[in-house]
């Protein structure tokens, strides 16, 4: 027969060997291992793995290997037992300061594999156990930062256009900037425009609107307005900010492979494989800490302030985080102006301060909070610069009944020091009470600091026994139903049958090698999937096959039969199929992590099937009856007839 | 092996009164169990406590849950954390003989008092917990605006290679077999969760495609006969892809059968929407979807001219 051209066979042929490499890395099971990587200037290096080698092998630890893998040394352990030894042994060893020792699953993909980019893919949480934690973030506090900041920035340019003005105070959605007289109003409205509310790029517009209230009482206001667009466009920033930061935090938990990511407008997917521990992962996540540097306000006395509640409109009170003699803490009173904040800071880090060996944290900030800190000190040294450190978890609170997230936001003065000389980027915070607490700061500071805090809404953890139990469960359902089938489809259909048989197979390796190339997760909901997708792909082979048979029955010649069984088939197949295809596309628009792993894998399959139940089967029946004088087909029905 | 008669001749569409009010009938009845009774939500939709409970001695999760439900606690989600002593259970949020929801600590006690009167060595951890719905708001108006991108997308694709009857015809019974498959849930309260959502969408995907294998061959009949009575074409239609809907139906039905008994609790729901969105996918094609094209008045002179095939889709691979 020759209406399967040469070409065809070779494209199912090379498809069907790629399809087979890239599917190939599922039969490597990963390994247990432990990652030990370097978190604050030591380095990893051929001695530190000499070192991990001396301590497995004192404690009697049965491990695989060791290798030393770029800026990282990687252990691999035959079982979980020996891991989570090894881990412990590892973590007292070196200590959790200057190395994070995690736990790791080690790929076991032959290297030309890898090379060739072919690797396993990676299993959802349900499969191999972890922490999954959602996390919100909220968009109130991110309005009044931007309130905050437009504020400075609109005294900043009346000062510097020596406007006098009666107050600069945040109002909805905007600023309110209170004015004496209509002159002044007019000159503030263009110095506003002039200075502060100019297009951050060019052809967007600027980020507020301008308009005067009318006047009362003597005052001339002016409501600044932030554009819907500012808003969002900050909100999308904050969130797009907060994923770096949770990344970077992420990091210092020491987990591999784990997933962040944006989910709906202000949520975030945080998901750490292998993480049993919540406590430690929310104590990281969880908590948003940020320093704000303030000026001391050293006019007024900060115990007549707490005791009659007077307190000058651009200065607050706060406490120390230490105890005077009255065995209260400290009261102080910052000026409102914040000179630099959390998220201008680059790096963090704990160490002897180098004037007095007291602890202390080493500060970084970026060029922005530089030059804000430079502009700063240079006109006030020998003045008091304090930092508040404010920190936020959230508690679950009853209100009307319904139980409710209360964000708790602490805010504390850790330190209230003298500016001992001018400085920028690189200066150092003391006042931390012990070496531990300096450390303890500094990594969270080091983890960056968020623009917006994010609390979680949801965790949940899957163990990995559950994990494993998932996995065999869903192993041994799809070996069963496709099984079922396999024999359904050879009784049922001969020789067709299991020519059906073989292109269900393939489909399976082609869908597996497809997903393991987009490096999908795969998920229980995903394994269901798969399942749907090979009990569905047998239905373009039931088309053709009963087609094949109703040409039959009508008298056509064996091989015609095959030819306009085929072809009348196709049409068939093709409407259904993209007809089943758009709606598994709607299935992507739900986003969410279980119904997603789903959508893919039912997209991905259909595609496959439509391959190997058409093209590929079309390609074998041509192998198996081309060339011969057929009498009959095997197709079942009572239509084999001496066909062999 | 040959199961159907080939020549099989069932006039289905006598019986097309009698098989649209059963259909009507059922769509009535799970409206008015949807909003009626309403679904009982999972906790991916619902949230709930999270309370976390340690054993001296090993324990199966089953046991966990077993205590439970006697203690009246149902469609509790009963996980091991680490290790063979520890799980962590989770409660769908509880309301009082007042229709008040409870605390966390009040469902809290009363879980520990079910499993403590069962196993004393039970002790919970660290206090409860209250764990957000997974199911946000915009996914939930988002899984909307997708359905009716799905439905309209559909509706164009069978408008273009068929024709606008079809199309109504195909959308009606869409809406038909969801409406029946979430009122299943409805009536039973069995649980519907994130993947029962899943499923109901693929159910939504495996009945157009029983749809269009009918539709495709009615369209080739009515083009093929010279003498084309619509009631006929569609019965001769119906029966001879009779073999292949029931085939194809059992055969997907085998591997959630499969799935439903041994692919474990997280894809029961899954399993069990399929298979009866199977059943009710398959018997639309034939008993609701073909006599609402009969009555939408289909003809082989509607059929004609916008029909005319494009030799490039029809080609055979």
């Amino acid at each position: 027969m020759n209406d399967f051209s040469k070409w065809k066979y070779i494209l199912v042929a090379v498809v069907l060997v790629l399809g087979f490499v890239y599917a190939l890395p599922i039969i490597y099971t990963p390994q247990a291992a432990v990652q030990i990587s370097a978190s604050h200037g030591a380095t990893v290096d051929q001695a530190l793995k000499e070192k991990v080698l001396g301590i497995l092998q004192t404690k009697k630890i049965t491990f695989d290997d060791v290798e030393l893998n770029g800026d990282r040394i990687l252990a691999r352990f035959p079982n979980t037992d020996a891991q989570f030894a090894g881990s412990d042994a590892l973590k007292t060893e070196l200590g959790d300061n200057n190395y994070t020792v995690a736990l790791n699953l080690a790929s076991t993909v032959p290297g030309w594999l890898r090379a060739i980019g072919a690797n396993r893919m990676p299993l959802g949480l349900d499969l191999q156990g972890g922490v999954h934690f959602l996390m919100e973030v909220d968009s109130k506090v991110a309005l009044q930062k931007m309130q905050q900041r437009y504020a400075d920035d609109i005294r900043t340019a009346l000062r510097n256009a020596k406007i006098r003005y009666e107050s600069v105070n945040p109002s909805a959605q905007g600023v309110t900037i209170t004015l004496r007289s209509e002159d002044d109003r007019k000159q503030a409205g263009n110095a506003i425009a002039k200075d502060v509310n100019q297009p951050e790029k060019l052809g967007d517009q600027p980020p507020m609107e301008l308009s005067d209230a009318p006047e009362s009482n003597g005052t001339f206001p002016i409501v600044a307005r932030f554009r819907d667009a500012t808003v969002q466009a900050t909100a999308k920033q904050i969130v797009a900010s907060n994923l770096t930061t949770l990344r970077n935090r992420v990091n210092q938990l020491g987990v591999t492979e784990p997933l962040i990511q944006q989910q709906g407008t202000n949520r975030i997917l945080v998901e750490l494989p292998g993480v049993q521990d919540t406590a430690e992962a929310k104590k990281v996540l969880g908590a948003f800490a940020t320093l704000e540097y303030h000026p001391t306000d050293e006019v007024t006395n900060p115990y007549e302030a707490e005791r009659t509640g007077n307190v000058p409109p651009d200065s607050r009170l706060y406490h120390m985080n230490t105890n005077g003699p009255d065995g209260k803490p400290i009261p102080v009173v910052l000026k409102k102006k914040i000179i630099a904040a959390g998220d201008e800071l680059v790096d963090a880090s704990a160490g002897p301060a180098p004037e007095d060996g007291r602890p202390s944290v080493s500060v970084h900030l970026n060029s922005a909070g530089g030059k804000k800190m430079l502009d700063f000190t240079s006109q006030n040294v020998g003045k008091r610069m304090a930092v508040v450190f404010i920190e936020r978890t959230t508690e679950t609170k009853t209100v009307d009944g319904k139980e409710v997230r209360v964000p708790k936001v602490t805010e504390q003065v850790i330190s209230n020091a003298s500016i001992n000389g001018v400085f920028s980027n690189r200066f150092n915070t003391t006042g931390l009470s012990s070496m531990k607490e300096a450390t303890e700061l500094a990594l969270l500071l080091r983890a960056g600091s968020l623009a917006a805090p994010a609390d979680i809404v949801e965790e949940r953890v899957i163990g990995p026994s559950l994990g494993q139990d998932n996995i065999q469960k869903g192993f041994r359902a799809v070996m069963i139903g496709l099984l079922a089938v396999l024999i359904a489809a050879a009784l049922y259909y001969h020789v067709f049958g299991l020519i059906a048989d073989i292109a269900l197979i393939l489909n399976l390796v082609l869908l597996i090698a497809v997903l393991s190339i987009f490096q999908a997760t795969l998920t229980m909901p995903g394994i269901a999937g798969i399942v749907l997708t090979l009990g569905m792909a047998i239905d373009a082979n039931v088309l053709i096959c009963e087609r094949i048979r109703e040409e039959l029955r009508n008298g056509s010649t064996p091989l015609a039969s095959i030819r306009a069984g085929y072809e009348k088939a196709w049409a068939t197949i093709l409407d259904a199929n993209v007809t089943h295809l758009l709606a598994a596309f709607g299935l992507f628009a739900f986003g969410s992590g279980p119904i997603k792993g789903f959508a893919v894998t039912l997209a991905i399959g259909i595609l496959t099937s439509m391959f190997t139940s058409v093209t590929v089967t079309h390609a074998l029946v041509n192998l198996v009856y081309s060339g011969r004088k057929l009498k009959g087909l095997a197709v079942g029905g009572g239509y084999a007839s001496g066909a062999h | 092996m040959e199961v159907f008669n080939p020549n099989s001749n069932v006039d289905f569409l006598r019986l097309r009164k009698f098989s649209i009010a059963i259909s009507a009938l059922l769509v009535v009845l799970s409206i008015v169990a949807i909003f009626g009774k309403g679904l009982n939500y999972g906790l991916d939709f619902t949230g709930g406590v999270l309370i976390e409970v340690s054993y001296e001695q090993p324990v199966d999760t089953g046991e966990v849950r077993g205590a439970l439900d006697e203690a009246g606690f149902h469609n509790a989600l009963v996980q091991s954390v680490g290790g063979a002593r520890e799980v962590s259970v989770r409660i769908q949020p509880q309301t009082d003989d007042k229709g008040v929801t409870k605390k966390s600590d009040e469902v809290a006690a009363e879980v520990m008092k079910a499993l403590t009167a069962k196993r004393t060595d039970a002790k919970m951890t660290r206090p409860p917990d209250f764990v957000g719905p997974q199911v946000g708001e915009e996914l939930k108006s988002d899984g909307i605006v997708a359905v009716l991108f799905v439905i309209i997308g559909i509706m164009i694709y069978i408008g273009i290679r068929f024709e606008w009857r079809f199309a109504v015809a195909a959308i009606a019974s869409e809406i038909h077999d969801t409406l029946i498959t979430v009122g299943f849930y409805a009536i039973t309260q069995h649980e519907f969760d994130i993947t029962v959502l899943a499923s109901v969408l693929a159910v939504v995907g495996y009945s157009i495609n029983d749809k269009v294998v009918v539709f495709d061959r009615v369209r080739e009949l009515f083009r093929s006969s010279r003498r084309a009575e619509p009631v006929e074409v569609l019965n001769k239609a119906i029966n001879s892809t009779l073999s292949r809907t029931i085939i194809t139906a059992l055969f997907t039905a085998i591997t959630m059968v499969a799935l439903y008994f041994l692919g474990g609790p997280v894809v029961h729901g899954f399993a069990l929407t399929m298979l009866i969105g199977i059943l009710v996918g398959t018997l639309s094609s034939i008993f609701f979807a073909s006599p609402i094209l009969l009555w939408l008045g289909v003809s082989k002179k509607d059929l004609m001219p916008v029909t005319r095939e494009n030799p490039e889709l029809a080609r055979r691979p």
